[in-house]
């Protein structure tokens, strides 16, 4: 009992005084004294708060490892240098999957170039050569963000060259241009002066603010539109569990990968199916959207995706030296093998068969499903 | 459970709620006359739910895509269901989801956030760096620029959660932006911030500085618990008032610089094109808004005549919302609702309406006053100024048809 009261008595000066810190108050009542410094255009010395001493210092080298943002100055352009002709084999590789040979766009993965002179039309199509206000932009969303599912993979030569070719695709510079960080920063888009800042206050919110009509505000009501004739809206919505299919909409907003709508074909056609020479053909035709991201044939690599050399009867997850998703790991864990059945499931919908997969793919009909699964199964073991 | 309860709507819209209680009343209500199950069997103890899910009679509500939006659901977007919602915050799960590569698993102790450009020191800090500041908790809703974007066309898509679904109502726990920049110090030339994520995206906005000094937050948790990983775990910005797009998920970094960046989505993206070509840029405040949840086309009436509850919700990216008005013929006549609920500063606030309904069809429209004085327009309003083509800031008056049965239907009236 002694012993305990001892253990728990502290005397003055055993324990710490709470130090306020000055700067835990700030965080009240802040934002009125910094915004009337704001009016006159200064918020920074004696307004801030002291520092607090936490974090600590970036390295150089971990500031050039995130600070990859590139601006319409050019700041961020880093060295490097490529040309149309380089980015084209690039572009052909690695991006023209989705976004077309010519940047027109597969089904509905955005399309990069034309559009000019209907930005006020009635239907604009907004591209890099129609509505981009800068060519800094391009690169840096490039080099940011594609291609999609393999962001940041391109090198600063890459990325000039591509870029450089995809401002081609828009008549914005030559097939001999060469783009470096000086010949890249002097680009100007043709939409360059199509912006202005926002403008709501003066055009909108006045005109928007006042006390409004309450009663016998018009004379008559109509309707003059109904949802129901353009019924786009997902099947079910709000009273079935299953709700995922969508309604098909009117030819133009009509999904393009409506092959993703599971009829999985039988198993016995798909080994029958192998030995077809035009099922094969066909599947040839269409290694084309497999190809920014997987490589067949002699000497074929890992790239975003493993090699498909032999892959028919493969285990998943079984090309050495490729780094897989947990997901198909897992998948390849409990047995996966890729027979026909299996493969053209999988690319009929990738995360169906094996969710959590990291390869981002739209999907094939069931039907170039089964040819793309003939054309891999027909291709020899070792390229 | 799908099934049991198209079968009651069903039987509740052909015969009217009045038959089905009446025949019950005849001879007596087996809920009431017959044992039920639960009230006679035990149920799952204490360890069968350590992280609580929604009774399985409610798993309709659930967050939907559009399938034929997008290319690929890895950059896509679903929608808060909010016909089955009320009051003012979003449950966490059912927040709706943009992602423009998918969900980032950010394990946090490998999670940093990077201070630099014009600052006196370049920072790196830790989760728990981060959690060593004084903390601040609001409630703010966030709301997609594109929200009710497939509508300025016209009436498209039958359901608000579909129409107004891209937004959610959370309080949020974090450190002021604030206090962080200037742990880091800003130089007299800092006038403008650009944060970015960790996603394979490397999403990036420019914000002013006065904005990030004002009210911005890096916000650690959600409702309480951690950020979930849709929605920016360990860390994302939160903008006040401003388009959703800006308020980086799984910030990592925070670059401050003296001019903005026109990254991809503030020109290719989140820019407002008008008529005459040219395209509003940094239109970044959401202007005031409502809609009513229920009824709605996912949400009939299903009792038939007689005391009847219109709720709704409403906010504004420029201050509270003090009051809305309710018409049921069109915005002939309008009513005042009544607000219920706190009213935060950039928040979602509910509104009701109470009415004796004759079972004739009904014109729902809700008009959202703003404490500026800003009245929500109409559509046809915002059409004269800005044409069909801005995709993005549509906040027009909504109407629902609601016919004799109660069935509600997305329509535009004149
Ligand atoms: C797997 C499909 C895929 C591949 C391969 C791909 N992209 Fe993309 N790209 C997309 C998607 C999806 C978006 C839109 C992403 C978003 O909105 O978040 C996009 C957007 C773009 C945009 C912006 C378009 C606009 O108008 O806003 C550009 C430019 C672009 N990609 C260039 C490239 C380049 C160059 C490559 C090759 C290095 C490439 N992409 C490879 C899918 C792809
Ligand atoms: C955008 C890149 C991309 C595209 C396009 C793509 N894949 Fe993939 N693929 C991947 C990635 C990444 C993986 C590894 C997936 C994982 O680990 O989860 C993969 C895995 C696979 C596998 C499993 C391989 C194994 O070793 O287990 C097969 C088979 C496959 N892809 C076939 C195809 C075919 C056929 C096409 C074209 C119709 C295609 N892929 C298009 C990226 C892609």
């Amino acid at each position: 009992m002694s012993r305990y009261r001892e253990m728990t008595r502290w005397r003055r000066n055993d324990l710490p005084r709470a130090a306020i810190l000055r700067s835990g108050q700030s965080a009240s009542g802040r934002a009125s004294g910094c915004l009337v410094l704001l009016a006159a255009a200064v918020c920074g010395g004696s307004a801030m708060a002291e520092p607090m001493g936490l974090g600590r210092e970036a390295t150089p080298e971990e500031v050039a490892a995130w600070d990859i943002d590139v601006r319409p100055d050019g700041q961020g352009l880093p060295e490097g240098e490529g040309d149309v002709m380089t980015g084209e084999m690039i572009y052909t590789e690695r991006c023209s999957s989705c976004h077309g040979i010519f940047g027109e766009g597969e089904g509905r993965w955005p399309i990069l170039m034309g559009g000019s002179g209907t930005l006020d039309q009635e239907r604009p199509v907004k591209t890099v050569g129609s509505y981009w206000p800068y060519a800094s932009t391009v690169w840096d969303y490039i080099h940011r963000a594609m291609p999609f599912g393999d962001a940041q993979s391109l090198s600063p030569d890459e990325v000039y060259a591509v870029a450089a070719y995809v401002l081609y695709l828009n008549d914005v510079v030559d097939d001999d241009f060469v783009a470096n960080a000086d010949t890249y920063a002097a680009i100007e888009l043709p939409n360059a002066d199509g912006f202005i800042p926002d403008d709501r206050e003066a055009t909108e919110l006045a005109l928007f603010s006042g006390e409004p009509c309450m009663t016998d505000c018009k004379e008559h009501v109509e309707i003059t539109m109904h949802a129901a004739v353009l019924d786009v809206t997902p099947d079910g919505a709000g009273m079935d569990l299953e709700g995922a299919a969508i309604a098909p909409g009117p030819a133009e907003t009509a999904p393009e990968g409506e092959a993703s709508a599971m009829e999985p074909a039988g198993t016995d056609d798909m080994e029958v199916a192998a030995a077809e020479p035009a099922l094969v053909e066909q599947g040839k035709a269409l290694f084309p959207r497999c190809r920014a991201c997987h490589e067949v044939g002699e000497d074929a690599g890992n790239r975003v995706g493993p090699h498909l050399n032999g892959v028919l009867g493969r285990e998943a997850a079984s090309v050495e030296g490729f780094d897989y998703s947990p997901a198909m790991r897992e998948m390849a864990a409990d047995g996966l093998t890729w027979n026909a059945d299996k493969l053209a499931d999988f690319l009929i919908d990738p995360r169906s068969v094996v969710p959590g997969t990291r390869m981002v793919f739209p999907g094939l009909t069931p039907e170039d499903a089964k040819a793309m699964a003939a054309y891999l199964g027909a291709l020899p073991e070792e390229g | 459970m799908a099934e049991t309860r198209r079968a009651f709507l069903t039987a509740a819209l052909a015969g009217g709620a009045g038959l089905v209680a009446g025949k019950a009343a005849a001879q007596g209500d087996p809920a009431i006359t017959e044992l039920q199950p639960w009230s006679r069997y035990l149920g799952d103890g204490v360890d069968a739910r350590p992280y609580g899910k929604p009774s399985r009679y409610e798993s309709h509500v659930v967050r939907r895509n559009v399938a034929w939006l997008t290319a690929d659901p890895i950059s896509s977007v679903n929608f808060t269901p909010l016909h089955e919602l009320d009051g003012i915050i979003t449950p966490s799960g059912l927040c709706f989801e943009r992602h423009h590569a998918g969900i980032a698993e950010i394990d946090p102790a490998q999670h940093r956030l990077m201070i630099n450009g014009l600052v006196e020191r370049p920072l790196v800090f830790t989760m728990q760096d981060l959690m060593r500041f004084p903390r601040e908790n609001r409630v703010y809703f966030m709301e997609c620029a594109a929200n009710s974007g497939m509508e300025w066309r016209g009436a498209q898509l039958n359901g608000c959660q579909y129409t107004h679904g891209m937004i959610h109502n959370l309080v949020y726990t974090g450190v002021s932006l604030r206090r962080v920049l200037e742990e880091a110090g800003l130089r007299p030339n800092a006038k403008w911030i650009m944060p970015e994520g960790a996603d394979a995206s490397a999403m990036t906005r420019s914000i002013p500085i006065e904005k990030a000094l004002e009210d911005c937050m890096i916000a650690f948790r959600m409702n309480g618990e951690a950020l979930r990983p849709e929605q920016g775990y360990p860390l994302r910005l939160v903008v006040p008032g401003w388009e959703g797009n800006m308020w980086i998920k799984w910030l990592r970094r925070i670059e401050v610089g003296d001019e903005p960046w026109h990254h991809r989505e503030e020109t290719s993206k989140y820019t407002d094109l008008l008529k005459d070509g040219k395209a509003r840029r940094f239109t970044w405040e959401m202007d005031a808004k409502s809609v009513i949840t229920s009824p709605s086309p996912q949400a009939p009436i299903t009792h038939g005549t007689g005391p009847t509850v219109i709720s709704g919700m409403a906010w504004s990216g420029r201050g509270t919302i003090p009051r809305v008005d309710v018409s049921l013929d069109g915005g002939m006549n309008w009513y005042r609702a009544r607000m219920d609920g706190p009213s935060f500063d950039k928040s979602i606030h509910r509104f009701y309406f109470e009415f004796d309904w004759d079972g004739r069809p009904l014109l729902l429209q809700s008009r959202a006053h703003d404490s500026t004085g800003y009245v929500q327009p109409t559509k046809k309003a915002l059409r004269e100024i800005r044409g069909v083509e801005s995709i993005y800031h549509q906040n027009g008056i909504q109407t629902w048809h609601v016919n004799e049965r109660g069935e509600a239907e997305n329509v535009e009236v004149s």
